[in-house]
């Protein structure tokens, strides 16, 4: 009987291919757009992971100086001592044709980890100078005289090898960078602070971690993804529903069968199931190979933004498929259930035709203008009291929510006024009967505006952060030149050697440090016109640059203010060495994710004496000729010398890429949205017929007819994207003044790009006309014949 | 003049078994301001010959001229101005716009003609027992009441030609005579020509005319 019953239904679907091709493609694009970004989070965190377990299993703590490195004579002190310490050092260096980090360490003493593992085999051959790196970065040095081992344990764009090998290649001779400690040590050592009082101790987890790091980026592309799967769903929930409708005749006539409800029931849902499983399984495949393709762009991001080790190629992990297919099966539920509900409720004589839709569905007008009224009532709520990241994100899904709801409503509200105002009948029936259709395509409809919401705000976000950051850019990389020296002992003599010849030398100093329990970083800064004429400030305090340059204060980062609430003036930043500084100022940081503080150049030496210069930045009216003199004087290579220009340009490529992926999932949104749209129109017009015969047997032409299908989806269309722009706007404020605030610390002023909506416009008026014009087309091109049949019936 | 006038239509279609012909040659004259009951067993062709009428189908072979004009040949867009401004059609599913309302269905086809009278509108509504119905949509009607604003909606036009195919095949008995009662009383109010198909043998001998389809010919009426 049950198989009965299913080829009964399933009947439904092999006469109506084109509902079921987009009830499966529906889903296995929600599926594709999901998994997609969680392959790519999943990749990322599973380098982040090698990255950490490289040197430890499971995480130690490290021991750090605030300089950056220490001597070589510490770890042998505090070894004497009993205390299990083993040496690290790491730096930039280049090899081949790529510049690389090389992490050097000593696997006698290193705690169990991936990379003394590594070295464990063959000790002698890695004392001998063997190093071990991952596949693509050894395909990024290409030819070198090392002796390299393929290693998939090394992240990404990393040398592991011995730390005496490591400390010639970089030039450090007797330094190291820190020492790990062994997670179990002896009982009864002197303690560390007494040991080794300049050094600080780092427990695992604590500082700038990856995944700390990186948590926003991961949120927003987890975010992006579950709207595309909600855009998605809505294309399911509607191909659900209109194929229920369509089959009211058939439930009745098979339950006065005597098929009982509950087997009905149980095989409707079990055709959704075969549907999910199909879909789901398309949507792996197609999320694998779009997580691939976005990988590279996404790998430069985190690389470029946080140093993260990404590779670019993406590895197969069954977890990933089942928690994909997890994911489609609760979708398909979800978008399900309405139907399977509506069944369960549906008297065994319910009328076989179709409801009238737009009067029986009255009732849910009235529910879904309540749940829109909720929903905006409980984002302004989370406007005036949330104060984190989720709620920020529970912000915008309520108001998207609350808006996509509302848009059936003010459609018809709207449909409503044109009709009254019409003069002609064809313009009357053309209102009305658009009305009447509106229940139909109004899942397609919300769908296209939360897409179109989405690209407006997304959009705004990115445009507006774009010309904030190149405005700031021009106002940060002022200096002409930016040279980098190789050691110590260069920098004092670079000095000496600039210091006549350029206008200003601003050395950079910095030193690691924990601020206000965040992972951060302690500047020094030179008082020069640079700096006093260039550089934007937040709520500076009266007379801020002279008070900085008197000692007297520290500036800090927008994120460093915004996250501690360190209000200039009043508040105090405790500084490791120094103790509590007033706060004079914070000043824009875009694109960095730890804390900053800034002083003046004499109270940092004076309280970090050790720390090297790490660059120059040098103002100079001639910086060719400078830079030709410093290449010759010093033999500087041009990694070392960067202007002004390349160093905007490294900059804006690096913002660039950064949104990569996020314009690239809004294409995808946006046409999943359009292919909704399109399927229910496709769906809509094997149905239209009925309504439209009258109107061919009235006097209207069947051209006539198929121009007007066509406008009626483009004046939807348009009306759909008016009504996006709004909701676009306040997703852009949401995103600026809320989620950029919490997710990255820095918050920027909306502006506004009318050209960037007119493309976007165009484009989503095409994507509609695209959308209908299959229908409009059959319907003029075999229109009487098809017409007629609505009469051949009659007979 | 008259309202219609038929020579010699042919009308094949393709089916399974081969080449079905429909009409072989059915000629019929309807003067203007007559009525006359067509009548036919079921797949006679009878609806193919007034949808050849009413310009909603093409014949293969034979000329149709309504009101005078020869409208075998016309194309498209001048077939459906044919039918906007001299026909009225009315069928057995009444074929309402369900979009519209009740007041706005019966001027629909006449305001698409461009001779909407508000006084003869609201006069038809009246003869028909619509004028408490007018903000009703076709959805919240009976099929009586779906059948007269269908009349309604067709004479407010006042079209020379008025085709109706079992306009009361949906109906019960008593609506039925009412509603054709009706039909016939302001379709000769109009000044209207009626040609209505029929099984019913009681019904078409309320026509001024009988024509009894059979083979896809015309023969005398039984």
């Amino acid at each position: 009987m049950t198989r009965t019953a299913l080829g009964a239904l399933m009947s439904h679907w092999r006469r109506n291919p084109w509902q079921l091709a987009m009830l499966l493609a529906g889903l296995a694009l929600a599926t594709a757009l999901w998994s997609g970004v969680q392959a790519l989070n999943a990749e990322a965190r599973a380098a982040y992971a090698t990255a950490e377990g490289l040197l430890t299993e499971g995480g130690a703590a490290t021991l750090e100086h605030p300089a950056g490195q220490m001597a070589e004579a510490q770890f042998a002190e505090l070894r004497r001592a009993g205390w299990l310490v083993s040496p690290v050092i790491e730096g930039r260096a280049t090899l081949g044709a790529a510049r690389v980090t090389l992490l050097g360490i000593e696997p006698l003493t290193a705690p169990p980890g991936a990379g003394p593992a590594l070295a464990a085999p063959d000790l002698q051959a890695f004392f001998a100078g063997q190093a071990f790196a991952h596949p693509q970065t050894l395909r990024e040095i290409g030819a070198t005289e090392m002796r390299l081992t393929a290693s998939e344990a090394v992240p990404v764009g990393t040398v592991l090898m011995d730390i005496g090998q490591a400390q010639r290649r970089l030039g450090l001779a007797g330094q190291i960078t820190r020492l790990t400690l062994a997670p179990d040590q002896p009982a009864d050592l002197n303690p560390l602070a007494t040991l080794a009082p300049d050094l600080r101790l780092i427990a695992p987890g604590e500082g700038a971690t990856l995944d700390g790091l990186t948590q926003s980026f991961h949120l927003n592309l987890t975010a992006f993804g579950l709207l595309a799967f909600a855009v998605g769903l809505f294309i399911v929930h509607s191909a659900v529903g209109l194929a229920f409708e369509q089959r009211r005749a058939m439930f009745r006539t098979l339950r006065a069968l005597g098929l009982p409800l509950r087997q009905l029931t149980a095989c409707l849902a079990g055709e959704m199931l075969i549907f999910a499983l199909i879909a789901g399984a398309l949507g792996l495949a197609l999320g694998y190979l779009l997580a691939a393709s976005l990988l590279p762009d996404v790998a430069l991001t985190l690389r470029g933004l946080y140093g993260a080790p990404v590779p670019g190629a993406l590895q197969f992990d069954p977890l990933w498929a089942l928690a994909g297919l997890g994911m489609t099966l609760a979708g398909t539920a979800l978008a399900g259930a309405q139907a399977l509900w509506r069944l369960w409720q549906m008297p065994i004589l319910a009328p076989a035709r179709p409801r009238a839709w737009a009067h029986a569905s009255a009732r849910g007008q009235r529910l879904q203008a309540g749940g829109a009224l909720v929903l905006a009532g409980l984002a302004v709520v989370l406007a005036l009291a949330g104060s984190t990241l989720a709620t920020g994100f529970a912000l915008l899904a309520a108001a998207l929510l609350a808006a996509a709801l509302a848009v059936p409503l003010v459609l018809s509200l709207g449909l409503r006024v044109s009709e009254a105002q019409a003069r002609t009948p064809v313009a009357q029936w053309f209102w009305a009967d658009s009305r009447q259709n509106l229940p139909r395509l109004s899942l397609a409809l919300m769908a296209l505006m939360l897409a179109l919401a989405a690209n407006i705000g997304v959009g705004t976000m990115v445009a507006s952060f774009r010309a904030t950051f190149i405005t700031w850019l021009d106002l940060r990389l002022v200096a002409e030149l930016n040279v980098t020296p190789a050691s110590q002992s260069q920098a004092e003599e670079l000095r000496a050697f600039l210091a006549p010849r350029a206008d200003a030398v601003l050395p950079m100093l910095r030193v690691d440090a924990t601020l206000a329990g965040q992972p951060g970083q302690v500047y020094a800064m030179t008082d020069h016109a640079t700096f006093r004429d260039n550089w934007p400030l937040i709520a500076p305090v009266a007379d801020v640059w002279d008070r900085l340059a008197a000692g007297e204060g520290v500036l800090v980062n927008e994120q460093l203010y915004r996250r501690a609430g360190l209000t200039p003036g009043r508040a105090t930043l405790d500084l490791p060495g120094i103790g509590p500084m007033p706060v004079l100022g914070a000043y824009p940081d875009y694109g960095n994710p730890l804390a900053q503080a800034v002083l003046t150049e004499a109270r940092f030496t004076a309280a970090y004496p050790d720390s090297p210069i790490r660059q120059f930045a040098i103002r100079s009216a001639t910086p060719d000729a400078l830079s030709a003199a410093l290449q010759d004087e010093f033999g500087l290579s041009s990694s070392q010398i960067v202007d002004q220009a390349q160093a905007k340009a490294l900059s804006l490529a690096i913002f660039e890429r950064t949104f990569v992926i996020t314009r690239a999932l809004n294409v995808l949104t946006l046409s999943v949205a359009a292919l909704a749209l399109f399927a229910a129109l496709v769906t809509l017009s094997g149905m239209r017929l009925a309504q439209l015969a009258p109107l061919w047997a009235l006097g209207l032409t069947a051209r006539q007819l198929a121009a007007l299908e066509l406008a009626r989806a483009l004046v939807l269309g348009a009306a759909t994207l008016v009504l996006a722009l709004p909701v676009g706007l306040m997703l852009a404020q949401v995103l600026l003044a809320v989620i950029n605030v919490q997710a990255f610390g820095w918050r920027l002023p909306l502006q506004i790009f009318p050209g960037d909506w007119a493309r976007l416009g165009l484009w989503a008026m095409l994507a509609v006309a695209l959308a209908a014009a299959l229908p409009a087309w059959r319907l003029w091109r075999q229109g009487p014949a098809q017409l007629l049949r609505v009469f051949a019936h009659d007979r | 003049m008259h309202a219609l006038e038929l020579q010699a239509l042919r009308k094949s279609f393709d089916s399974a078994e081969g080449t079905v012909a429909v009409l072989r040659g059915v000629s019929l004259v309807l003067p203007a301001g007559q009525s006359l009951a067509l009548t036919g067993e079921s797949g006679s062709g009878k609806s193919t010959l007034l949808h050849i009428a009413a310009g909603l189908e093409r014949a293969d072979g034979g000329q149709v001229i309504v009101a005078g004009q020869d409208v075998t040949a016309l194309g498209d867009a001048q077939m459906a101005e044919m039918r906007r401004g001299q026909v009225g059609l009315i069928f057995q599913q009444f074929n309402l716009i369900p979009s519209l309302n009740v007041a706005a269905n019966l001027s629909f086809q006449a305001r698409l003609a461009g001779r909407h009278d508000t006084a003869f509108t609201q006069m038809l509504a009246q003869r028909l027992g619509l004028e408490g119905l007018m903000r009703r949509y076709p959805e919240q009607l009976s099929g009586g009441q779906l059948q007269r604003v269908a009349i309604g909606r067709c004479l407010a036009a006042r079209p020379a030609l008025v085709l109706a195919d079992e306009p009361t095949g949906n109906l019960d008995e008593a609506t039925g005579d009412a509603v054709l009662a009706l039909m016939l009383e302001l379709t000769a109010l109009a000044g209207a020509a009626l040609m209505l198909v029929t099984h019913s043998p009681r019904l078409a001998a309320r026509c001024d005319a009988r024509a009894h389809l059979r083979a896809g010919l015309i023969e005398d009426a039984p």
